[in-house]
């Protein structure tokens, strides 16, 4: 017979946020995974529930430092659609914006700081940064970038004040977008240098065949609006989101557990917009993914970090754009009062599709909220790809397979800060 | 010679601003206010000879117990100052300026132990009482 062994994670390195993960095997056969969340629940959504619906923009941004644009953008779109108001011109422009700096800033914390040092062999960034001085150099400046962008439309780059429900509280000029210009041209640069860099990495041969699930735009690579879609039929409108999803709750984790209501897991975050969309991104993002050997879609989740440089590539593109095409909107934002309505929003963090969804009473305050973030959507996926990774590899060491399986996690970039926001803690005892 | 006074600390959790409020009353030199210790503190001290960093502790020791280390005499201890949720401390920016050779030629890091973490404004007596003998100490030299 053969003999059963544990392999134990207790504290996940390079991760936001607690996490651990739990291996038993019996010879080839696994008994038991789980990728556990044990950081503490935040309660955020009983935090909303009598605040004004103006006030969720910035209380949720609380959730997150590192995506809070994200939770910013969710929670503005609620609240606008369920008032019926849809931004247009200079103000879309700017939510957009701010939103390419949250991806530019965090992604490159990711490619960089916590994930290229899983395939250089290192322990962490600092290690790596005296063998790759100029490679971590060009990540803290384009971190630096993205941190400028937010700083320069939000007010400041942590958890930024200057967005709210309608628009922003003021605009910037021209003049002053322009300054991030030449910064801009060098990170597109850097980006693309980047995705060929991270394309040499020595990669797993690991596939899966995913339900990739993120938001769609006819007219482009959609980060702050649009319809879910995934690469297996879904196409709704994000109101439909609880018609098709469904959440619950595993011990093992104080994040809920997301699926699809015919039972999948499904996967969000850079490669599932990648595989949708990559026919939407522009011309010198096409043109990197192409030169790193991408396909038109990308199945292999630790070749995310390609995707992740593409889209740092993109959203330098995409700013330069927004900013060469930029008017001075005549109001910094647009009048918006939901009354006795259910209001839904999404937006793509750059872990993956954020949704919100938010009653408000006929008082204007918020008598519901419902946040569900990508890392606790990812959370079945995670712990399929864990499962599916071990299957021909129980021959390896302990530390050998527990290393692998750390990296198999960090592909997805998880925020477990995010995941736990929740609002009901259940404690079994016997 | 230049010489820079980086604060680190959270406003609006009790203690944790004790690093904010040496940068805010030292009146001598260039001072900085850090809302983490990020790698960014990286480019604030860029091109000083000297950085002082004055960040919260918690080691255990007497709330107010003032700890000083130079990094070019010791490594600095794990453990010490209070870290961030986020992972990236002071340490972690000192460790990665000093793989990239971006470490000013003086590194002084004060740790002012705490003891209210708590949300909301204001300094306990024994942190308020080692702030201001910090603030003398760099005023002086």
């Amino acid at each position: 017979m053969s003999t059963e062994r544990e392999i134990a994670v207790d504290y996940l390195a390079r991760v936001e946020g607690e996490g651990a993960m739990y291996l038993k095997l019996r010879g080839e056969e696994v008994l038991d995974l789980k990728f556990k969340i044990f950081e503490p629940p935040r309660f955020f959504e009983a935090f909303l529930r009598g605040r004004k619906f103006s006030e969720a923009p910035d209380i949720t941004a609380r959730i997150c430092g590192i995506c809070p644009i994200a939770y910013q953008t969710s929670a503005c779109n609620a609240m606008e659609s369920a008032a019926g108001i849809h931004l247009t011109g200079g103000l879309r422009a700017l939510r957009r914006l701010i939103y390419c700096g949250e991806w530019i800033e965090s992604h490159a914390l990711h490619v960089y700081f916590l994930h290229a040092p899983d395939f250089l062999g290192y322990d962490n960034a600092i290690q790596m940064a005296t063998d790759f001085p100029e490679q971590v150099q060009m990540g803290l400046r384009l971190k630096k970038l993205g941190n400028q962008i937010m700083a320069l439309v939000g007010g400041r780059e942590i958890h930024p004040i200057n967005i709210r429900v309608g628009g922003f509280y003021r605009v910037p000029t021209r003049k002053e977008l322009e300054s991030l210009v030449p910064d801009l041209e060098w990170a597109l640069e850097a980006a693309v240098a980047t995705a060929s860099w991270v394309s040499g990495f020595p990669f797993p041969d690991f596939e899966r065949d995913y339900e990739f699930v993120a938001l769609r735009h006819p007219d482009e690579y959609a980060i702050h609006e649009g319809r879910i879609v995934s690469n297996r039929g879904l196409d709704i409108g994000v109101d439909e989101w609880a018609d098709h999803f469904e959440e619950s709750q595993v011990p093992w984790s104080n994040a809920l557990h997301a699926r699809r209501k015919d039972g999948g897991s499904y996967h969000l975050g850079p490669m599932a917009r990648y595989s949708l969309n990559s026919g939407l991104l522009t011309p010198a993002a096409k043109q990197a993914a192409k030169a790193a050997g991408l396909g038109p879609t990308c199945t292999n989740p630790f070749r995310s970090i390609v995707v992740r440089a593409v889209e740092i590539a993109f959203a330098c593109e995409e700013a330069l754009r927004l900013i060469n095409g930029y008017r001075q909107p005549e109001t910094p934002f647009l009048a918006v009062e939901p009354r006795d309505v259910i209001g839904h929003g999404a937006s793509e963090a750059p872990r993956g599709t954020l949704y919100h969804r938010y009653g408000v009473d006929s008082e204007g305050l918020i008598t519901e909220a419902h946040i569900v973030p990508p890392t606790s959507q990812n959370q079945l996926s995670i712990e399929d790809d864990l499962r599916a990774y071990v299957v021909g590899r129980t021959q390896l060491s302990d530390s050998q397979l527990q290393w692998e399986l750390e990296q198999a996690i960090r592909c997805y970039d998880p925020c477990i800060s995010c995941a736990t926001h929740f609002l009901d803690l259940t404690v079994e005892r016997e | 010679m230049k010489r820079i006074v980086i604060g680190v600390g959270n406003p609006t959790r009790g203690d944790d601003a004790a690093g904010l409020e040496v940068a805010r009353r030292v009146r001598s030199i260039e001072t900085h206010q850090a809302r983490n210790g990020s790698y960014e503190l990286i480019d604030v001290w860029e091109g000083a000879d000297e950085v002082i960093i004055v960040d919260a502790a918690k080691s255990g020791a007497p709330p107010g117990t003032i700890h000083r280390f130079e990094t070019d005499h010791e490594p600095l201890p794990h453990g010490v100052l209070a870290t961030s949720t986020h992972s990236v401390g002071v340490i972690e920016a000192i460790e990665m300026a000093r793989s990239l050779g971006r470490l000013p030629e003086r590194v002084v890091v004060y740790g002012i132990e705490v003891s209210n973490l708590t949300p909301g404004v204001g300094l306990s007596d024994e942190v308020e009482e080692a702030v201001n003998e910090v603030v003398m100490e760099i005023d002086r030299a």
